[in-house]
């Protein structure tokens, strides 16, 4: 390799590598440095009286406690159906389409049609005052049910068609031959064609995790004030309150959480990977 | 079929979960009441000739438009070369600069506003239109990168190589040899990164000022105070649009290529 082709790639590559560095990389290591340096010394203040706080527990643990579940719920929904349609449908590619529609379609519409949905003159509320469950209509809205059932809706199409990447790649053979030797069809599921569906399961799962963790429109739109979420106190702090120290402790506690449980669930799914 | 008969119910559900909302609300678009209800009374367009009579809302779809496309059309520019460059040439610290160029979308949407916003925003005084440049520019940067240098790995570079031993100059033979073979690849990225731009929320949300914002945060701010028919026609009409794209993906790309 010749050191004027070194050169080349050096010059192609400069511009974008400025840019992300300029915009982002710069601004992130300053956002770190701002949260030790409340004051003119290094110290950990921000941090310790930020996780002493009641209110922040609260809301963390609710980030992660909604997260987790919907998660949960997501996997719960997205194997089954992911599986129909790896193995069963004979209509793959419009099912694969219904299920990328929603991605494309912008999380205000979607958390917007559950607030139609749920809300006090929803067709819910009429379904259980009708049946007599409920007396008068009373909002299913602004509490952990509703951004729950925001979440799994925003996030299960990725659950879905991370699955089916991977049951894609699981030949039919195996199922046969699992067959064959005698296992049942719930002994093949779970011996055969779970185990190499995990790694899916584990891609789908970071996917959705981290976008709750993330998510600002849906706790927004589907939570009320005493359910805020990580995200939506990052932007009370910063736009509302103003308070910039606060909210750059809330930033870079959402970045370090995000990448730990990412590179847990990874970890897990090497080891529990029969073919890696 | 009836041996699958309980997995094809739980997919049944699992889709009217999924798209079942989205219908709803195309159905109350069309309702006469004056609050916006499910299911509906009687049938009127009138929403729809409210929609378009509202400036706020028209031209806030305009700069998301425009911002989506010139922010992606920016990140290509930037990212297509350095794609290329990673691919084709051998340089130090080359693992590291492909996870830079794949970092922001690792970061929360949300700290990535509001580090532009203090960092870049404020302490450069810029306008609101080139920070939201700027900010999508970012956001766009990880989908070109990720699914250009994919379709550069399948590339076979001998192919490069032929045509500049027959004479052609390098970037004569970049733009007539290698360009063509990924353009389908730059094509799904750019469709991916400008639909994931046009519906960003949490980066803009840092990034609009008075009089100059984009269409989700105005719809958001909307749903606030008023809950009538006219969101549920904004809604139908972006959903019909997004139907188009798919439309258009499928006849072209094939929607395979783009998720």
């Amino acid at each position: 390799m010749s050191r004027k082709k070194n050169l080349l790639g050096m010059l192609l590559v400069v511009p974008g590598v400025l840019f992300v560095v300029f915009f982002m990389l710069v601004p992130l290591f300053s956002l770190c440095l701002t949260s030790f340096f409340p004051q003119q010394s290094f110290s950990f203040s921000s941090y310790w009286g930020l996780f002493k706080d009641v209110y922040f527990q609260q809301v963390f643990m609710r980030s992660m406690r909604l997260s987790l579940l919907s998660t949960f719920v997501c996997a719960l929904l997205g194997f089954p159906t992911a599986y129909y349609i790896s193995k069963h449908s004979k209509h793959k590619g419009m099912m694969m389409a219904f299920a990328v529609f929603p991605m494309f379609t912008s999380p205000v519409i979607r958390s917007f049609s559950w607030m139609v949905i749920l809300g006090k003159r929803g067709i819910v509320n009429n379904f259980l005052v009708a049946i007599g469950l409920f007396a008068k209509p009373q909002s299913l809205l602004y509490n952990e049910f509703s951004m729950t059932v925001g979440f799994v809706q925003l996030f299960l199409p990725q659950m879905i068609l991370s699955l089916i990447g991977v049951m894609d790649n699981i030949p039919d053979d195996l199922t046969l031959a699992a067959g064959n030797l005698g296992a049942g069809r719930l002994r093949s599921f779970f011996e055969v064609v779970f185990p190499l569906s995990v790694s899916g399961l584990v891609t789908g799962s970071v996917l959705v995790f981290t976008g709750c963790m993330t998510a600002y429109t849906t706790p927004q739109l589907l939570g009320g004030a005493d359910t805020r979420v990580l995200s939506t106190m990052v932007y009370q702090y910063a736009m509302s309150l103003r308070d910039w120290t606060q909210a750059s402790v809330v930033a870079v506690v959402m970045i370090v959480v995000t990448m730990l449980v990412s590179s847990v669930f990874n970890t897990v799914s090497k080891k529990v990977n029969p073919i890696a | 079929m009836k041996k699958h008969f309980g997995l094809g119910l739980i997919t049944f559900l699992v889709y009217v979960f999924l798209i079942g909302p989205l219908l709803v609300i195309a159905l109350a678009s069309f309702s006469e009441t004056k609050a916006l209800v499910f299911p509906g009374k009687g049938f009127t367009l009138e929403w729809y000739a409210k929609v378009l009579t509202m400036t706020s809302f028209i031209e806030s779809a305009k700069l998301s438009i425009v911002i989506a496309i010139a922010g992606t059309a920016i990140a290509l520019l930037l990212g297509l070369p350095a794609a290329y460059a990673l691919n084709r040439f051998r340089f130090k610290g080359k693992e590291f600069i492909k996870t830079l160029f794949l970092s922001p979308v690792l970061i929360p949407c949300i700290v990535l506003g509001f580090i532009m916003l203090r960092y870049v925003v404020n302490a450069y005084d810029l306008e609101v239109v080139p920070s939201l440049l700027i900010g999508h520019t970012l956001l766009s940067i990880p989908y070109v990168m990720r699914v250009v240098t994919s379709s550069l790995a399948n590339f076979d570079f001998a192919t490069e190589e032929a045509a500049c031993s027959l004479g052609a100059t390098r970037v004569y033979t970049f733009f007539n040899v290698v360009l063509p073979n990924i353009k389908s690849g730059i094509a799904s990225a750019c469709i991916m990164s400008v639909i994931n731009s046009f519906n960003n929320v949490s980066l803009s949300a840092f990034l609009t000022g008075p009089g100059v914002t984009m269409l989700p945060i105005e719809i958001m701010s909307y749903v606030e105070y008023h809950f009538d028919p006219t969101i549920a026609a904004i809604a139908t009409i972006l959903m019909v649009a997004t139907l188009g794209v798919m439309l258009l993906i499928e006849k072209t790309l094939g929607l395979q290529s783009v998720v």
